[in-house]
């Protein structure tokens, strides 16, 4: 089981809770498995091409994804994930 | 005054009312002021702005607070001082230091975004503020936090200079040093922002604090005679600065206070910590974040906030963007206390040395009206420069010993009936 910290302006889409539980073996499923039990929520971190918004920062026990696989990074149980804005603008996610 | 709108979403569009918000529900995209512009117009003039305080609240209706109280009444009218020598040195007829080595009360531009922000934090009720922090925001927030009677938090990386350390013990806020760099700081404020209700100036209320910064573009044109330079060198960390010094401008030709903008933007980044220039020299419009790496601790931000934005007001202007070695900002730091005696922290050297790399190549010519922006004090990051100024003379209590170290002779002594 993965823990989920869900942002401030996601939580109406999580019933306000801060932090969910998924199932997923990489990031990308994780949004998909998340978007199953709060529908929206892929709309929300995803633009129309799959990607991630680029305003959008996700880490894995605090390790920001880019530096690690991006959205491919693959997850193991127990991991922690944090789902965070970017502070103002922010980064694009081509990497 | 009230002069706000409402907080746009800068990439969708939305608007959202005036309230402690900074990112877009719908896209995640940061949020921005948006002004009644046509009720600025018809009370702003450069007659009403040159009577007002001698501080950024000269030019209050461009920023987004309510008023009439203003905290942080100081802040801004820093020196611009034409540099002559540096001038002279570097080959350049028209420079200028915008010096804010001489900001109050702590001695760098964030005293001019912490002015708007714990005013704009007051104004919405807020009684603790917070901030994460490279150094100079979190003193200048434990210092205003002192002054209003606010209580503040301010969270600091684990690795930052003494006296940046020190300045913000002095005031007493609670300071905490978060084992990690400023980007893991910076994460960990925006999940602590999420659950108290606390006012983070540079998470929620970050859309009314970055506005201060509009202040340093304000000031040049006014301190110009109301000229827009040609040519602007400014430190780049978030990106922030640089972005809000576009806007600065363009505020001021649509308010008809200058004719015209042609002003070229510049950014500056330490090599150790240059995702934005990176991405800028290789022509991509998105960067890469970094594991940042360089004494200019106040600019290592590996993944930087307005960066996207930054590379747009760049390319927008057709300016430039260049990076420096740890020894050029040395170098830097040197170079403009020796020519004008301004002793600049490590992100002033990183300006320097852009600018000079600047010249060198060409891209900013010897006619132009040029003004670099030295961001903050060289006192908060000695150990920068330490090992690089050489000792003091030591000697013995007499003239013997003097003439014997220096053997300067007798020309030039004056001598006495």
């Amino acid at each position: 089981m993965i823990k989920v910290r869900i942002p401030t302006p996601l939580r109406p889409l999580t019933k306000g809770q801060g932090e969910v539980d998924a199932q997923a073996c990489t990031i990308i499923e994780m949004i998909d498995t998340l978007n199953a039990s709060h529908p929206g929520i892929k709309d929300r971190l995803c633009d129309d091409t799959g990607e991630l918004r680029r305003f959008v920062n996700i880490y894995v026990n605090e390790e920001d994804i880019r530096f690690l696989m991006g959205k491919e990074t693959s997850l193991k149980d127990g991991d922690e994930v944090s789902i965070v804005p970017a502070i103002a603008g922010g980064t694009s996610c081509q990497t | 005054m009230a002069m706000m709108k409402a907080l746009v979403c800068r990439e969708c569009g939305k608007e959202y009312p005036t309230k402690a918000i900074h990112v877009c529900e719908m896209c995640f995209g940061p949020l921005e002021v948006k002004y009644n512009y046509e009720e600025i117009k018809k009370n702003i003039s450069r007659k009403n702005i040159q009577d007002g305080p001698h501080s950024i609240w000269r030019y209050a209706a461009l920023l987004p607070v309510e008023g009439p109280i203003f905290l942080g009444p100081h802040a801004g009218m820093t020196p611009l001082v034409r540099a002559r020598n540096l001038g002279a040195y570097l080959g350049l007829d028209e420079l200028y230091i915008k010096n804010d080595t001489v900001n109050h009360p702590t001695l760098s531009f964030k005293d001019r975004v912490v002015a708007v922000a714990i005013t704009r934090a007051r104004e919405m009720g807020f009684e603790t503020i917070a901030c994460a922090s490279t150094g100079n925001l979190a003193n200048s927030v434990a210092a205003h936090a002192a002054a209003s009677g606010m209580s503040a938090y301010v969270f600091i990386p684990g690795d930052l200079e003494a006296a940046k350390v020190l300045g913000n013990l002095i005031y007493k806020p609670n300071v905490v040093e978060v084992e990690g760099n400023y980007d893991d700081v910076n994460r960990l404020c925006s999940e602590i922002a999420g659950e108290h209700a606390w006012a983070f100036v540079n998470i929620n209320i970050r859309p009314y604090y970055a506005e201060g910064s509009k202040t340093l573009a304000f000031e040049t044109v006014e301190q110009l005679g109301w000229r827009t330079p040609d040519q602007v060198v400014i430190p780049m960390a978030s990106g922030s600065l640089l972005t809000k010094i576009w806007k600065g401008l363009h505020e001021m030709k649509n308010l008809g206070l200058v004719d015209d903008v042609r002003t070229k933007i510049n950014g500056a980044q330490a090599e150790g910590c240059s995702p934005i220039s990176t991405a800028f020299k290789s022509g991509r419009d998105f960067f890469k974040p970094v594991k940042p790496k360089t004494i200019a601790k106040s600019l290592a931000i590996g993944n930087p906030a307005d960066g996207y934005y930054a590379l747009k007001a760049t390319a927008e202007s057709k300016g430039s963007m260049d990076m420096v070695s740890d020894e050029d900002v040395v170098e830097g730091i040197k170079l403009l206390a020796q020519t004008e005696g301004i002793f600049a922290e490590t992100a002033g050297g990183v300006t320097i040395g852009v600018l000079q790399k600047l010249v060198k190549q060409g891209t900013i010519k010897k006619g132009d009206v040029t003004v670099a922006y030295i961001t903050g004090n060289g006192l908060k990051t000695q150990e920068a420069v330490i090992d690089a100024i050489g000792r003091p003379h030591r000697i013995q209590p007499s003239l013997v010993s003097f003439e014997q170290t220096f053997k300067v002779g007798k020309q030039g002594v004056v001598t006495h009936d």
